[in-house]
Protein backbone atom coordinates (compact mmCIF):
# COMPACT_ATOMS: atom_id res chain seq x y z
CA UNK A 1 0.00 0.00 0.00
CA UNK A 2 1.39 3.40 -0.89
CA UNK A 3 -0.19 6.82 -0.40
CA UNK A 4 -0.13 7.68 -4.11
CA UNK A 5 -1.85 4.59 -5.39
CA UNK A 6 -5.37 5.25 -6.68
CA UNK A 7 -7.66 3.74 -4.07
CA UNK A 8 -10.43 1.25 -4.77
CA UNK A 9 -13.83 2.34 -3.59
CA UNK A 10 -15.81 0.24 -1.15
CA UNK A 11 -18.15 -1.52 -1.57
CA UNK A 12 -16.56 -3.46 -4.45
CA UNK A 13 -18.87 -4.25 -7.38
CA UNK A 14 -20.19 -7.81 -7.96
CA UNK A 15 -21.83 -9.66 -10.83
CA UNK A 16 -24.91 -10.67 -8.89
CA UNK A 17 -26.57 -10.17 -5.52
CA UNK A 18 -25.05 -13.31 -4.00
CA UNK A 19 -21.71 -13.23 -5.85
CA UNK A 20 -18.30 -12.36 -4.45
CA UNK A 21 -16.38 -9.44 -5.98
CA UNK A 22 -13.89 -10.72 -8.57
CA UNK A 23 -11.18 -8.53 -7.04
CA UNK A 24 -10.88 -10.56 -3.86
CA UNK A 25 -8.92 -13.39 -5.44
CA UNK A 26 -6.59 -10.99 -7.19
CA UNK A 27 -6.07 -9.00 -3.99
CA UNK A 28 -5.36 -12.07 -1.87
CA UNK A 29 -2.75 -13.15 -4.40
CA UNK A 30 -1.07 -9.92 -5.30
CA UNK A 31 -2.08 -7.14 -2.96
CA UNK A 32 -2.95 -8.46 0.49
CA UNK A 33 -2.69 -4.94 1.94
CA UNK A 34 -4.60 -2.66 -0.43
CA UNK A 35 -5.71 0.94 -0.09
CA UNK A 36 -9.43 1.63 -0.20
CA UNK A 37 -11.60 4.69 -0.03
CA UNK A 38 -14.64 4.53 2.23
CA UNK A 39 -17.92 6.34 1.39
CA UNK A 40 -16.76 9.12 3.74
CA UNK A 41 -13.77 9.77 1.48
CA UNK A 42 -11.38 8.58 4.20
CA UNK A 43 -8.75 6.02 3.29
CA UNK A 44 -8.11 2.68 4.94
CA UNK A 45 -5.95 -0.40 4.52
CA UNK A 46 -7.93 -3.35 3.18
CA UNK A 47 -6.97 -6.91 4.16
CA UNK A 48 -8.20 -9.98 2.30
CA UNK A 49 -6.00 -12.93 3.40
CA UNK A 50 -7.22 -15.30 6.08
CA UNK A 51 -3.96 -15.50 8.01
CA UNK A 52 -3.35 -11.74 8.00
CA UNK A 53 -6.86 -10.99 9.24
CA UNK A 54 -6.81 -13.71 11.88
CA UNK A 55 -3.49 -12.42 13.21
CA UNK A 56 -4.65 -8.81 13.36
CA UNK A 57 -8.01 -9.60 14.99
CA UNK A 58 -6.27 -11.83 17.53
CA UNK A 59 -3.92 -9.03 18.54
CA UNK A 60 -5.30 -7.67 21.83
CA UNK A 61 -3.62 -4.29 21.27
CA UNK A 62 -6.12 -3.24 18.63
CA UNK A 63 -9.83 -2.52 18.75
CA UNK A 64 -12.59 -0.93 16.71
CA UNK A 65 -12.03 2.77 16.11
CA UNK A 66 -13.88 5.13 18.46
CA UNK A 67 -14.15 8.91 18.26
CA UNK A 68 -11.28 9.13 20.70
CA UNK A 69 -9.00 7.80 17.97
CA UNK A 70 -8.10 10.96 16.24
CA UNK A 71 -7.66 10.52 12.51
CA UNK A 72 -9.42 7.15 12.36
CA UNK A 73 -11.21 6.64 9.05
CA UNK A 74 -14.96 7.08 9.25
CA UNK A 75 -17.28 4.92 7.20
CA UNK A 76 -19.91 7.49 6.38
CA UNK A 77 -19.65 11.23 5.78
CA UNK A 78 -20.11 13.49 8.82
CA UNK A 79 -23.69 13.46 10.06
CA UNK A 80 -24.86 10.32 8.28
CA UNK A 81 -25.12 7.05 10.05
CA UNK A 82 -26.47 7.92 13.47
CA UNK A 83 -24.96 6.86 16.75
CA UNK A 84 -23.54 3.60 15.48
CA UNK A 85 -21.60 4.53 12.37
CA UNK A 86 -19.87 7.56 13.87
CA UNK A 87 -17.66 5.82 16.32
CA UNK A 88 -19.32 4.44 19.40
CA UNK A 89 -19.61 7.59 21.48
CA UNK A 90 -23.12 6.95 22.76
CA UNK A 91 -22.35 3.34 23.49
CA UNK A 92 -20.57 3.20 26.79
CA UNK A 93 -19.37 -0.37 26.32
CA UNK A 94 -15.63 -0.38 26.68
CA UNK A 95 -13.93 -1.47 23.52
CA UNK A 96 -10.54 -2.27 24.93
CA UNK A 97 -8.45 -3.56 27.76
CA UNK A 98 -9.50 -4.78 31.18
CA UNK A 99 -12.78 -2.94 31.13
CA UNK A 100 -13.82 -4.57 27.87
CA UNK A 101 -12.83 -7.98 29.19
CA UNK A 102 -14.87 -7.46 32.34
CA UNK A 103 -17.93 -6.40 30.36
CA UNK A 104 -17.56 -9.36 28.01
CA UNK A 105 -17.37 -11.83 30.84
CA UNK A 106 -20.35 -10.31 32.63
CA UNK A 107 -22.54 -10.53 29.57
CA UNK A 108 -20.89 -13.59 28.04
CA UNK A 109 -21.97 -15.85 30.83
CA UNK A 110 -25.58 -15.29 29.75
CA UNK A 111 -24.77 -16.18 26.16
CA UNK A 112 -22.92 -19.45 26.77
CA UNK A 113 -23.71 -22.53 24.70
CA UNK A 114 -25.72 -24.00 27.59
CA UNK A 115 -27.84 -20.88 28.10
CA UNK A 116 -28.48 -20.61 24.40
CA UNK A 117 -29.47 -24.27 24.18
CA UNK A 118 -32.01 -23.59 26.91
CA UNK A 119 -33.49 -20.81 24.75
CA UNK A 120 -33.93 -23.12 21.75
CA UNK A 121 -37.49 -24.37 22.47
CA UNK A 122 -38.67 -20.76 22.82
CA UNK A 123 -37.06 -19.93 19.47
CA UNK A 124 -38.76 -22.89 17.80
CA UNK A 125 -42.12 -21.62 19.06
CA UNK A 126 -41.40 -18.11 17.73
CA UNK A 127 -40.34 -19.37 14.31
CA UNK A 128 -43.40 -21.65 14.09
CA UNK A 129 -45.68 -18.68 14.67
CA UNK A 130 -43.77 -16.48 12.21
CA UNK A 131 -44.11 -19.19 9.56
CA UNK A 132 -47.86 -19.27 10.35
CA UNK A 133 -47.90 -15.53 9.62
CA UNK A 134 -46.04 -16.04 6.36
CA UNK A 135 -48.48 -18.72 5.20
CA UNK A 136 -51.46 -16.67 6.29
CA UNK A 137 -50.32 -13.60 4.34
CA UNK A 138 -50.27 -15.68 1.17
CA UNK A 139 -47.93 -16.16 -1.79
CA UNK A 140 -45.54 -14.77 -2.71
CA UNK A 141 -44.36 -13.85 0.77
CA UNK A 142 -41.30 -11.90 1.90
CA UNK A 143 -39.28 -14.23 4.07
CA UNK A 144 -37.01 -11.46 5.24
CA UNK A 145 -39.75 -9.15 6.52
CA UNK A 146 -41.95 -11.90 7.96
CA UNK A 147 -39.41 -14.26 9.54
CA UNK A 148 -35.88 -12.85 9.30
CA UNK A 149 -36.52 -9.40 10.69
CA UNK A 150 -38.75 -10.24 13.69
CA UNK A 151 -37.02 -13.37 15.04
CA UNK A 152 -33.72 -11.89 16.27
CA UNK A 153 -35.41 -8.92 17.91
CA UNK A 154 -37.93 -11.20 19.67
CA UNK A 155 -35.07 -13.34 20.90
CA UNK A 156 -33.18 -10.31 22.22
CA UNK A 157 -36.35 -9.04 23.96
CA UNK A 158 -36.75 -12.42 25.67
CA UNK A 159 -33.09 -12.39 26.62
CA UNK A 160 -33.33 -8.89 28.12
CA UNK A 161 -36.65 -9.65 29.78
CA UNK A 162 -38.67 -7.07 27.83
CA UNK A 163 -42.35 -8.03 27.61
CA UNK A 164 -43.57 -9.54 24.32
CA UNK A 165 -45.91 -6.63 23.63
CA UNK A 166 -42.92 -4.28 23.31
CA UNK A 167 -41.19 -6.31 20.61
CA UNK A 168 -42.37 -4.17 17.74
CA UNK A 169 -41.09 -0.99 19.37
CA UNK A 170 -37.68 -2.67 19.72
CA UNK A 171 -37.78 -3.57 16.02
CA UNK A 172 -38.43 0.02 15.08
CA UNK A 173 -35.69 1.44 17.29
CA UNK A 174 -33.15 -1.04 16.15
CA UNK A 175 -33.90 -0.35 12.52
CA UNK A 176 -33.63 3.39 13.10
CA UNK A 177 -30.22 3.00 14.80
CA UNK A 178 -28.73 1.19 11.85
CA UNK A 179 -30.72 1.79 8.72
CA UNK A 180 -28.96 4.83 7.44
CA UNK A 181 -30.79 4.96 4.15
CA UNK A 182 -34.31 4.81 5.56
CA UNK A 183 -34.11 7.12 8.58
CA UNK A 184 -32.67 10.59 9.07
CA UNK A 185 -30.11 11.39 11.74
CA UNK A 186 -32.89 13.14 13.72
CA UNK A 187 -35.03 10.01 13.62
CA UNK A 188 -32.07 7.90 14.70
CA UNK A 189 -31.38 10.31 17.56
CA UNK A 190 -35.04 10.45 18.62
CA UNK A 191 -35.18 6.66 18.61
CA UNK A 192 -32.12 6.54 20.79
CA UNK A 193 -33.82 8.88 23.28
CA UNK A 194 -36.96 6.73 23.38
CA UNK A 195 -34.95 3.57 23.69
CA UNK A 196 -32.90 5.03 26.55
CA UNK A 197 -36.06 6.07 28.43
CA UNK A 198 -37.61 2.66 27.85
CA UNK A 199 -34.52 0.84 29.08
CA UNK A 200 -34.26 2.99 32.22
CA UNK A 201 -37.83 2.06 33.09
CA UNK A 202 -37.16 -1.58 32.34
CA UNK A 203 -34.07 -1.54 34.56
CA UNK A 204 -36.04 0.10 37.40
CA UNK A 205 -38.80 -2.51 37.00
CA UNK A 206 -36.24 -5.34 37.14
CA UNK A 207 -34.68 -3.88 40.26
CA UNK A 208 -38.11 -3.89 41.90
CA UNK A 209 -39.10 -7.30 40.63
CA UNK A 210 -36.26 -9.41 39.25
CA UNK A 211 -36.88 -12.22 36.76
CA UNK A 212 -34.55 -14.76 35.21
CA UNK A 213 -33.50 -12.52 32.34
CA UNK A 214 -30.15 -10.98 31.48
CA UNK A 215 -30.88 -7.52 32.94
CA UNK A 216 -32.15 -8.96 36.25
CA UNK A 217 -29.15 -11.24 36.47
CA UNK A 218 -26.68 -8.47 35.74
CA UNK A 219 -28.32 -6.38 38.47
CA UNK A 220 -28.17 -9.31 40.87
CA UNK A 221 -24.47 -9.86 40.17
CA UNK A 222 -24.00 -6.33 41.49
CA UNK A 223 -26.10 -6.69 44.62
CA UNK A 224 -24.50 -9.98 45.62
CA UNK A 225 -21.21 -8.32 46.36
CA UNK A 226 -19.74 -8.75 42.91
CA UNK A 227 -18.95 -5.87 40.65
CA UNK A 228 -22.24 -5.21 38.94
CA UNK A 229 -22.91 -3.06 35.94
CA UNK A 230 -23.99 0.55 36.39
CA UNK A 231 -27.37 1.62 35.00
CA UNK A 232 -25.54 3.38 32.23
CA UNK A 233 -23.71 0.21 31.32
CA UNK A 234 -26.92 -1.83 31.51
CA UNK A 235 -28.51 0.59 29.08
CA UNK A 236 -25.64 0.40 26.65
CA UNK A 237 -25.54 -3.38 27.00
CA UNK A 238 -29.18 -3.52 25.91
CA UNK A 239 -28.46 -1.15 23.06
CA UNK A 240 -25.27 -2.98 22.14
CA UNK A 241 -26.97 -6.37 21.96
CA UNK A 242 -29.78 -4.97 19.86
CA UNK A 243 -27.44 -3.22 17.48
CA UNK A 244 -25.02 -6.14 17.24
CA UNK A 245 -27.60 -8.89 17.11
CA UNK A 246 -30.63 -7.69 15.18
CA UNK A 247 -29.82 -6.58 11.64
CA UNK A 248 -26.87 -8.95 11.36
CA UNK A 249 -28.97 -12.01 12.12
CA UNK A 250 -32.07 -10.74 10.26
CA UNK A 251 -30.05 -10.23 7.11
CA UNK A 252 -28.26 -13.52 7.49
CA UNK A 253 -31.59 -15.38 7.69
CA UNK A 254 -32.64 -13.80 4.37
CA UNK A 255 -29.29 -14.50 2.74
CA UNK A 256 -29.20 -18.07 4.07
CA UNK A 257 -32.55 -18.96 2.57
CA UNK A 258 -31.64 -17.22 -0.71
CA UNK A 259 -28.31 -19.02 -1.01
CA UNK A 260 -29.89 -22.39 -0.33
CA UNK A 261 -32.74 -21.81 -2.80
CA UNK A 262 -30.59 -20.17 -5.47
CA UNK A 263 -29.45 -23.68 -6.37
CA UNK A 264 -32.37 -25.78 -5.29
CA UNK A 265 -30.33 -29.00 -5.20
CA UNK A 266 -28.93 -27.55 -1.96
CA UNK A 267 -32.40 -27.30 -0.46
CA UNK A 268 -33.24 -30.83 -1.64
CA UNK A 269 -30.08 -32.20 -0.13
CA UNK A 270 -31.18 -30.79 3.25
CA UNK A 271 -34.69 -32.18 2.83
CA UNK A 272 -33.13 -35.60 2.26
CA UNK A 273 -30.81 -35.26 5.21
CA UNK A 274 -31.82 -32.65 7.81
CA UNK A 275 -28.88 -33.71 9.98
CA UNK A 276 -26.78 -31.49 7.68
CA UNK A 277 -28.42 -28.36 9.08
CA UNK A 278 -25.57 -27.63 11.47
CA UNK A 279 -22.76 -27.76 8.90
CA UNK A 280 -24.99 -26.12 6.28
CA UNK A 281 -25.51 -23.09 8.49
CA UNK A 282 -21.79 -22.60 9.00
CA UNK A 283 -21.14 -23.07 5.28
CA UNK A 284 -23.73 -20.43 4.49
CA UNK A 285 -22.04 -18.12 6.99
CA UNK A 286 -18.70 -18.76 5.29
CA UNK A 287 -20.10 -18.30 1.81
CA UNK A 288 -21.93 -15.02 2.39
CA UNK A 289 -20.25 -12.45 0.18
CA UNK A 290 -22.49 -9.56 1.13
CA UNK A 291 -21.50 -8.98 4.72
CA UNK A 292 -21.04 -5.23 4.60
CA UNK A 293 -17.66 -3.67 5.06
CA UNK A 294 -15.97 -6.13 7.26
CA UNK A 295 -14.65 -5.21 10.65
CA UNK A 296 -12.44 -2.23 11.34
CA UNK A 297 -9.41 -1.84 13.54
CA UNK A 298 -7.58 1.31 14.50
CA UNK A 299 -3.84 0.83 14.84
CA UNK A 300 -2.59 2.68 17.88
CA UNK A 301 0.97 1.70 16.95
CA UNK A 302 2.97 0.28 14.03
CA UNK A 303 2.34 -3.33 13.15
CA UNK A 304 3.54 -5.72 10.49
CA UNK A 305 0.87 -7.37 8.37
CA UNK A 306 1.67 -9.83 5.59
CA UNK A 307 5.27 -8.60 5.50
CA UNK A 308 4.29 -4.96 5.24
CA UNK A 309 4.66 -2.35 7.95
CA UNK A 310 1.45 -0.49 8.69
CA UNK A 311 2.11 2.76 10.55
CA UNK A 312 0.29 3.66 13.76
CA UNK A 313 -2.77 5.80 12.99
CA UNK A 314 -3.89 3.54 10.14
CA UNK A 315 -7.47 2.29 10.02
CA UNK A 316 -7.73 -1.27 8.76
CA UNK A 317 -10.78 -2.88 7.16
CA UNK A 318 -10.72 -6.69 7.41
CA UNK A 319 -12.71 -8.26 4.58
CA UNK A 320 -13.91 -11.30 6.49
CA UNK A 321 -15.80 -12.69 3.49
CA UNK A 322 -12.67 -12.47 1.35
CA UNK A 323 -10.78 -14.40 4.04
CA UNK A 324 -13.57 -16.97 4.05
CA UNK A 325 -12.75 -17.75 0.42
CA UNK A 326 -9.01 -18.01 0.88
CA UNK A 327 -7.87 -21.12 -1.02
CA UNK A 328 -4.94 -21.50 1.37
CA UNK A 329 -7.38 -22.41 4.12
CA UNK A 330 -10.53 -23.76 2.47
CA UNK A 331 -10.42 -26.53 -0.14
CA UNK A 332 -12.61 -25.59 -3.12
CA UNK A 333 -13.21 -22.27 -1.44
CA UNK A 334 -15.47 -21.00 -4.22
CA UNK A 335 -17.82 -23.98 -3.88
CA UNK A 336 -20.55 -24.31 -1.31
CA UNK A 337 -20.16 -27.64 0.50
CA UNK A 338 -22.99 -28.24 2.95
CA UNK A 339 -20.98 -30.91 4.75
CA UNK A 340 -17.81 -28.85 5.24
CA UNK A 341 -16.21 -29.60 8.63
CA UNK A 342 -14.25 -28.22 10.27
CA UNK A 343 -15.27 -24.84 8.96
CA UNK A 344 -13.14 -22.18 10.65
CA UNK A 345 -14.78 -19.27 8.81
CA UNK A 346 -14.38 -15.79 10.27
CA UNK A 347 -17.87 -14.42 9.76
CA UNK A 348 -18.04 -13.89 13.54
CA UNK A 349 -14.60 -12.34 13.69
CA UNK A 350 -11.77 -13.79 15.79
CA UNK A 351 -9.79 -13.08 18.94
CA UNK A 352 -10.81 -11.00 21.95
CA UNK A 353 -13.68 -9.26 20.12
CA UNK A 354 -15.08 -12.34 18.37
CA UNK A 355 -18.86 -12.20 18.25
CA UNK A 356 -20.23 -12.75 21.71
CA UNK A 357 -23.62 -13.72 20.29
CA UNK A 358 -22.38 -16.39 17.90
CA UNK A 359 -23.92 -19.36 19.68
CA UNK A 360 -27.20 -17.46 19.75
CA UNK A 361 -26.95 -16.48 16.08
CA UNK A 362 -26.04 -20.01 14.98
CA UNK A 363 -28.93 -21.44 16.95
CA UNK A 364 -31.38 -18.94 15.46
CA UNK A 365 -30.22 -19.80 11.94
CA UNK A 366 -30.41 -23.53 12.63
CA UNK A 367 -33.90 -23.24 14.07
CA UNK A 368 -35.15 -21.19 11.11
CA UNK A 369 -33.76 -23.72 8.68
CA UNK A 370 -35.13 -26.74 10.55
CA UNK A 371 -38.61 -25.26 10.84
CA UNK A 372 -38.70 -24.14 7.19
CA UNK A 373 -37.56 -27.54 5.92
CA UNK A 374 -40.25 -29.22 7.98
CA UNK A 375 -43.11 -26.79 7.42
CA UNK A 376 -42.48 -25.57 3.85
CA UNK A 377 -40.52 -28.29 2.01
CA UNK A 378 -41.69 -26.90 -1.35
CA UNK A 379 -40.15 -23.48 -0.63
CA UNK A 380 -38.58 -21.73 -3.63
CA UNK A 381 -37.55 -18.23 -4.68
CA UNK A 382 -40.39 -16.31 -6.30
CA UNK A 383 -38.03 -14.29 -8.50
CA UNK A 384 -34.86 -15.18 -10.43
CA UNK A 385 -31.77 -14.87 -8.24
CA UNK A 386 -30.41 -11.95 -10.28
CA UNK A 387 -33.46 -9.92 -9.33
CA UNK A 388 -32.76 -10.05 -5.62
CA UNK A 389 -31.61 -6.62 -4.51
CA UNK A 390 -28.87 -5.82 -2.06
CA UNK A 391 -29.56 -3.30 0.71
CA UNK A 392 -27.29 -0.35 0.54
CA UNK A 393 -26.91 -0.19 4.33
CA UNK A 394 -23.45 0.93 5.31
CA UNK A 395 -22.77 -1.44 8.12
CA UNK A 396 -24.60 -4.66 7.54
CA UNK A 397 -25.05 -6.27 4.14
CA UNK A 398 -28.24 -8.03 3.18
CA UNK A 399 -31.05 -8.39 0.68
CA UNK A 400 -33.91 -5.94 0.58
CA UNK A 401 -36.58 -8.62 0.30
CA UNK A 402 -36.55 -12.38 -0.16
CA UNK A 403 -39.72 -13.20 -2.14
CA UNK A 404 -40.67 -16.87 -1.81
CA UNK A 405 -43.39 -19.34 -2.83
CA UNK A 406 -44.14 -22.77 -1.40
CA UNK B 1 -4.99 -37.49 22.28
CA UNK B 2 -4.45 -34.91 25.02
CA UNK B 3 -6.25 -31.61 25.09
CA UNK B 4 -5.27 -28.36 26.74
CA UNK B 5 -7.06 -25.01 26.84
CA UNK B 6 -5.79 -21.50 27.36
CA UNK B 7 -8.27 -19.67 29.58
CA UNK B 8 -6.57 -16.34 29.01
CA UNK B 9 -7.15 -16.54 25.26
CA UNK B 10 -10.69 -17.99 25.41
CA UNK B 11 -13.31 -15.46 24.34
CA UNK B 12 -16.24 -17.50 25.61
CA UNK B 13 -17.85 -18.09 22.23
CA UNK B 14 -18.93 -21.57 23.25
CA UNK B 15 -18.22 -23.27 19.95
CA UNK B 16 -16.32 -26.08 21.65
CA UNK B 17 -19.24 -26.78 23.99
CA UNK B 18 -21.71 -26.96 21.12
CA UNK B 19 -19.46 -29.42 19.29
CA UNK B 20 -18.13 -31.59 22.12
CA UNK B 21 -20.21 -31.10 25.27
CA UNK B 22 -18.62 -34.09 27.01
CA UNK B 23 -15.18 -32.62 26.66
CA UNK B 24 -15.74 -28.87 27.10
CA UNK B 25 -17.95 -26.71 29.26
CA UNK B 26 -18.13 -23.01 30.08
CA UNK B 27 -17.84 -21.61 33.60
CA UNK B 28 -21.09 -20.23 35.00
CA UNK B 29 -19.33 -17.13 36.38
CA UNK B 30 -17.89 -15.80 33.15
CA UNK B 31 -18.44 -18.15 30.23
CA UNK B 32 -14.77 -19.13 30.02
CA UNK B 33 -13.91 -22.64 28.87
CA UNK B 34 -13.59 -25.55 31.30
CA UNK B 35 -11.88 -28.73 30.18
CA UNK B 36 -13.97 -31.67 31.39
CA UNK B 37 -12.07 -34.45 29.66
CA UNK B 38 -8.37 -33.80 29.07
CA UNK B 39 -7.95 -37.21 27.44
CA UNK B 40 -11.04 -37.79 25.31
CA UNK B 41 -11.97 -41.25 24.11
CA UNK B 42 -11.37 -42.14 20.45
CA UNK B 43 -15.03 -41.66 19.50
CA UNK B 44 -14.77 -38.06 20.68
CA UNK B 45 -11.62 -37.26 18.71
CA UNK B 46 -13.23 -35.96 15.58
CA UNK B 47 -15.53 -33.57 17.48
CA UNK B 48 -12.58 -32.35 19.54
CA UNK B 49 -10.51 -31.80 16.41
CA UNK B 50 -13.34 -29.81 14.90
CA UNK B 51 -13.67 -27.73 18.08
CA UNK B 52 -9.96 -26.95 18.09
CA UNK B 53 -10.06 -25.97 14.42
CA UNK B 54 -12.98 -23.59 14.76
CA UNK B 55 -12.22 -22.02 18.15
CA UNK B 56 -12.18 -18.30 17.28
CA UNK B 57 -9.55 -17.60 19.91
CA UNK B 58 -7.22 -20.49 19.01
CA UNK B 59 -7.46 -21.42 22.68
CA UNK B 60 -7.60 -25.21 22.28
CA UNK B 61 -4.41 -27.20 21.69
CA UNK B 62 -4.26 -30.88 20.82
CA UNK B 63 -1.32 -33.12 21.63
CA UNK B 64 -1.67 -36.08 19.36
CA UNK B 65 -0.08 -39.48 19.39
CA UNK B 66 -0.32 -40.23 23.11
C1 LIG C 1 -25.38 -13.84 11.90
C2 LIG C 1 -25.37 -12.91 12.81
C3 LIG C 1 -24.16 -12.21 13.34
C4 LIG C 1 -22.98 -11.90 12.72
C5 LIG C 1 -22.57 -12.19 11.28
C6 LIG C 1 -22.14 -11.23 13.71
C7 LIG C 1 -20.84 -10.81 13.47
C8 LIG C 1 -20.03 -10.20 14.39
C9 LIG C 1 -18.66 -9.81 14.17
C10 LIG C 1 -17.89 -9.99 12.87
C11 LIG C 1 -18.19 -9.25 15.31
C12 LIG C 1 -16.78 -8.74 15.58
C13 LIG C 1 -16.66 -7.27 15.42
C14 LIG C 1 -15.23 -6.81 15.61
O1 LIG C 1 -14.33 -7.62 15.78
O2 LIG C 1 -15.03 -5.60 15.59
C15 LIG C 1 -19.28 -9.27 16.27
C16 LIG C 1 -19.21 -8.76 17.55
C17 LIG C 1 -20.23 -8.79 18.46
N1 LIG C 1 -21.45 -9.43 18.31
FE1 LIG C 1 -22.10 -10.39 16.64
N2 LIG C 1 -22.82 -11.15 14.89
C18 LIG C 1 -24.05 -11.73 14.72
C19 LIG C 1 -25.06 -11.88 15.67
C20 LIG C 1 -24.95 -11.44 16.99
C21 LIG C 1 -25.97 -11.63 18.02
C22 LIG C 1 -27.26 -12.39 17.83
C23 LIG C 1 -25.51 -11.00 19.15
C24 LIG C 1 -26.12 -10.88 20.52
C25 LIG C 1 -27.35 -10.79 20.81
C26 LIG C 1 -24.21 -10.43 18.84
C27 LIG C 1 -23.44 -9.73 19.73
C28 LIG C 1 -22.17 -9.26 19.48
C29 LIG C 1 -21.40 -8.47 20.41
C30 LIG C 1 -21.85 -8.05 21.80
C31 LIG C 1 -20.19 -8.17 19.78
C32 LIG C 1 -19.04 -7.32 20.34
C33 LIG C 1 -18.01 -8.18 20.98
C34 LIG C 1 -16.80 -7.41 21.48
O3 LIG C 1 -16.48 -6.36 20.94
O4 LIG C 1 -16.18 -7.89 22.43
N3 LIG C 1 -23.90 -10.72 17.52
N4 LIG C 1 -20.38 -9.87 15.70
S1 LIG D 1 -14.48 -22.31 21.35
FE1 LIG D 1 -12.57 -21.43 22.08
S2 LIG D 1 -13.10 -19.37 22.65
FE2 LIG D 1 -15.00 -20.48 22.49
S3 LIG D 1 -15.43 -21.18 24.57
FE3 LIG D 1 -14.34 -22.79 23.52
S4 LIG D 1 -12.21 -22.40 24.03
FE4 LIG D 1 -13.29 -20.55 24.50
Amino acid sequence: MSPNEPAMRLPLPTDGPLEAPAEWQELRRKCPVATVELPSGDKAAYLTRYDDIKALLSDPRFARPTDRDEGAARIAPEGAGGPVANGDSSIAIATQGEEHLRWRRHVGKYLTAKRVTALRPGMVAIVESLVDDLVEQGQPGDLKATVGFPLPVYVICDLLGAPAEDRDRFSYWSDAFLNVSRYSTEEAQASYGEFARYMSELIAAKRAEPGDDLISNLIKDGTEGGEGLSDELLLSTGMGLLVAGHETTANMIGKMVSMLLADRTRWERLLDDPSLVRTAVDEVLRFDANFGFGVRRYLGEDVEVGGELLPGGTTVVCALSAANRDEQVFADAAEMDLTRAPNPHMTFGAGPHACLGQSLARTELQVVLEVLLRRLPTLRLAVPVEELQRVEGLLVGGLRTVPVRW
Amino acid sequence: MKVSVDEAKCCGAGQCVLLAPEVFDQRDEDGIVVLLTPEPSPDQHSDVREAAAVCPASAITLHDGS
